[in-house]
């Protein structure tokens, strides 16, 4: 490769969301050099559509709460096979990121007496959620953002990875290609960090924009790196349903932090006959109790519309299916009804909610102070991902970093709002600590195999010389429709077989795509290379699914409707064979530390 | 289903023209839509910017029929769709291809903007205190998604290209979050006068009327900045009180 196309750094970081961002300005912090990868242009990743809030244990709004309770909701929603000692740092380190973000510019909603304010949301105890409205995403990445772009990090934009190099075990850096030109690229680096969020276009409804095709779960598994709970994918429960242009854009778990209801078509609602047994001490049964819990009534308990999102996602599936949704397929979400409660409800609304507001009244010509919205599960967050060290966030592969959604461990079979925001800063900046630190200590970077840089040149070129060939998008299309009919929030064995099946013949299509028009800015070629990354992903959840005979979290066997303690005892591993095949084992959950057993039992 | 039809400008930024595609339409699409559905069938190869496609991210600028906007929130219900839907790429940034543009040079311009310097801690645990009626108008101005409609609108960007000597208006309700923020003691007055080109402005409230945020960017923003600057460096009375002072004039608060 010529000179001009290559780049050394101590340091390269893929993706430019929160925890990317986070990884890359504490790495420069520790005096490396930094490379950011940017899948799009700076400060669009995915964390800008954030809205809720970044839970952390600050206890301003109640004295209660502190990293133990933080700890023990996180645990409980994710059922007990989350990483502990992930959920561990993340409840203790998560007030110190909020408060630091606080000191590079960011400002949140705040208190009476001037501290920052704090909301509550599905699963966590107390009032949690550091917020901004509901744009705290934007927020977050604004202020990263704004304070990176002074911290010496070299920034590419538009550009993408095509795969990781490696230098025998070692990780040695990645080879890519940047939009505008499409011009090949190298970068050799000592350390890499993968940040590239999720993988929410595998399937057809989703929150996610087009980035999030699972490039670095893949890129990681082709390196040779294990992922893990890749059988959890979330289904937030409230997504946009009307009109069909806009269904599966997000509806924020805050409307119902603020008050908000589900109702079906009875107008009657459904989740007090919902109550699970182990959120029954901690539920309202009373509609005056969850309406005072929403305004921050510290006796009251919470309604059961702020159950986790796995539950509440699984309950409107059977309004659904029963017969009592809304006309449009889903089922109705009112926060207008508060009116008979505060005097000034419409202002209110618009102050708390301004951009759930603004959505609907644009996008489909509803006024939420006055209507009803209409509501059902998106395609949302990945909990599955790169298995890493929990102090370090290393990958088994030496030098491989990943942080943020890409990462696995902490939110186990299900993560609760605000817990995504919180794990991007802990681990980015963790990730970015110990990727530095690696990079020093090895102060050598290795020389990359030119062979791959060929070999990888060649394929990513290949769909450009077929003269006939399918169209990427169909593809990306075939297999979005499949995963979401066969792999989607209820799942039973035969289908997933048959999704295995699927995935093997779009696989084999994939190899045959044509892509037309040359390189430069090529958005069809662009879907072409996530293909791959897709198809990797998409297998790996539908063969952990297959082998998890149980109903844990998001993941919900209509054949295994229960939990089974034997199958709670384990967590899915995936790693690509010898023989190039995708393999799947089971490990052990680790066994949790002592005190923190009791932390959990204290709290149950 | 009824069809659209659509002239869009296909091309980089010397050679190139508006082709015309025909698609389907359905109740609530936007223009995003459509571009995608065309994209999809017609034109592979088409280049469009977009991510969140929820008015969140601010990547899918374009001018629809002649109009700065975001593709995601514009709706094809508000067009008239019995004549041709026209979309091209911003005209204040080089074009890269099709309906894509250069926007780097807003990039280089913010990373020349005095960053956030906040006063020392209120509080022992290293903490601020700031009551919300204090940030409610720097929280108006984060609002921003940076889809730089209101640079490709501004006539001193647009018309003139003087891009080397005025920064436009994204950036002065940048600089005026940081100005205007409680707990921040930097002083951006002398480069928004020089460098920053704030003069340029002549308060024609363009930027404010395509603004997909509702920022109220000419009288929130730019105004009290050109008050700050007029009031420190065109005020006689100040000047000639300066004259028997020392150190800085105060301009925070």
């Amino acid at each position: 490769m010529s000179t001009s196309d290559s780049y050394d750094y101590d340091v390269l970081v893929i993706g430019a969301g929160g925890a990317g961002l986070r990884a890359a300005i504490e790495a420069a912090a520790m005096g490396v050099s930094v490379g950011l990868i940017c899948k799009s242009l700076l400060g669009k990743a995915h964390t800008v559509m954030a809205e809720g809030g970044i839970a952390a244990s600050l206890s301003n709004v109640d004295e209660r709460d502190n990293w133990k309770v933080h700890f023990a909701d996180t645990m409980r929603g994710g059922q007990y096979i989350n990483n502990w000692r992930m959920a561990e740092l993340h409840a203790k380190e998560a007030p110190d990121r909020v408060r630091e973000l606080e000191a590079w510019g960011a400002l949140f909603d705040r208190t009476k007496d001037g501290r920052i304010l704090q909301r509550n949301f599905g699963g966590h105890k107390y009032p949690r959620l550091a917020h901004v409205g509901d744009r705290t995403g934007l927020e977050m990445i604004r202020t990263l953002q704004d304070h990176g772009i002074h911290q010496g990090i070299s920034v590419h934009m538009e550009c993408t990875i095509i795969t990781l190099l490696k230098n025998g075990s070692q990780i040695a850096g990645a080879f890519g290609y940047e939009r505008e030109k499409g011009q090949f690229k190298l970068y050799r680096a000592k350390s890499v960090i993968i940040a590239t969020g999720g993988i929410g276009r595998a399937f057809k409804i989703t929150s996610n924009s087009w980035e999030y095709t699972g490039d670095g779960h893949s890129l990681a598994y082709h390196a040779g790196a294990e992922l893990i709970d890749m059988e959890f994918v979330q289904f937030h429960p409230t997504g946009m349903v009307w009109p069909p242009s806009v269904r599966g854009i997000l509806v924020t778990e805050g409307v119902r932090g603020e008050g908000g209801i589900l109702l079906n078509k009875e107008n009657k609602r459904f989740m007090f006959d919902e109550i699970p047994e182990l959120y029954r001490n901690q539920t309202a049964d009373n509609i005056e109790e969850g309406w005072k819990y929403t305004q921050g009534e510290r006796s009251a308990r919470r309604p059961p519309e702020l159950l986790t999102r796995d539950h509440v996602a699984r309950c409107i599936v059977k309004e659904i299916k029963e017969g009592r949704g809304s006309p449009h397929n889903g089922v109705f979400l009112d926060i207008s009804w508060i009116k008979d409660k505060l005097p000034n409800a419409a202002e209110h609304i618009k102050k708390k909610l301004p951009s759930m507001y603004h959505q609907f009244k644009k996008l489909a010509d509803i006024d939420i102070t006055r209507q009803p919205m209409e509501v059902g599960p998106t395609t949302h967050y990945m909990m599955g991902g790169i298995r890493v060290d929990a102090d370090t966030q290393m990958s088994i592969i030496p030098g491989l970093f990943a942080a943020g959604e890409a990462a696995a461990g902490l939110h186990g079979a299900n993560r609760l709002g605000g817990n995504s925001l919180s794990d991007l800063l802990v681990f980015g900046k963790r990730a970015g600590e110990f990727a530095a630190k690696y990079a020093k200590e090895n102060s050598q970077a290795l020389p990359v195999n030119e062979d791959d840089i060929s070999t990888f040149s060649k394929w990513a070129l290949n769909p450009f010389e077929r003269t006939e060939g399918e169209n990427p998008y169909q593809l990306q299309y075939d297999l979005q429709e499949m995963m979401q009919d066969l792999v989607g929030i209820v799942r039973t064995e035969n289908e997933l077989t048959k999704a295995i099946d699927e995935i093997k013949k779009i696989w084999a299509r994939a190899d045959k795509i044509k892509v037309v028009g040359n390189r430069e800015y090529n958005n069809g070629w662009h879907t072409a290379l996530d293909l791959k990354n897709l198809l990797t992903v998409s297998e790996a959840i539908a063969k952990a699914a297959v082998l998890r005979k149980e109903s844990r979290g998001a993941h919900f066997r209509e054949d295994y409707p229960q939990k089974d303690e034997k199958n709670g005892k384990f967590n899915f591993v995936i790693y690509k064979g010898d023989d190039g095949d995708m393999k799947v084992k089971s490990e052990p959950v680790p066994a949790i530390r002592p005190d923190l057993l009791q932390i959990i039992e204290e709290m149950k | 289903m009824p069809v659209a039809t659509f002239h869009i400008w296909r091309g980089g930024i010397t050679e190139g023209k508006n082709e015309t595609y025909s698609t389907e339409i359905s109740e609530g699409m936007v223009v995003l839509d459509a571009v995608h559905q065309i994209q999809a069938v017609h034109a592979n190869d088409l280049a469009v910017r977009w991510n969140c496609k929820a008015g969140k991210c601010g990547s899918c600028s374009a001018e629809i029929n002649g109009l700065p906007k975001l593709m995601c929130m514009t709706r094809l219900s508000d067009l008239a769709i019995d004549k041709p839907i026209l979309i091209q790429p911003m005209k204040a940034f080089p074009v890269i291809k099709d309906l894509v543009t250069d926007v780097s040079w807003n990039f280089a311009v913010k990373k020349k903007i005095k960053k956030f310097k906040p006063r020392p801690p209120d509080a022992i645990d290293g903490t601020w205190r700031m009551v919300q009626n204090d940030i409610d108008r720097v929280q108006e101005f984060r609002k921003c998604i940076e889809c730089f409609l209101c640079q490709d609108v501004c006539h001193v960007l647009r018309e003139h290209k003087l891009h080397d000597q005025f920064i436009g208006p994204r950036f002065l309700v940048y600089v005026a979050a940081l100005e205007m923020h409680p707990l921040d003691i930097e002083d951006r007055l002398q480069d928004l006068k020089n460098e920053e080109g704030i003069g340029y402005c002549n308060i024609t409230k363009c930027c404010t009327t395509v603004c997909p945020e509702d920022i109220i960017i000419t009288d929130n923003a730019i105004i009290p900045l050109k008050e700050r600057v007029a009031d420190r460096y065109y005020d006689p009375i100040k000047k000639l009180l300066s004259i028997f002072r020392t150190g800085k004039v105060k301009t925070k608060g």
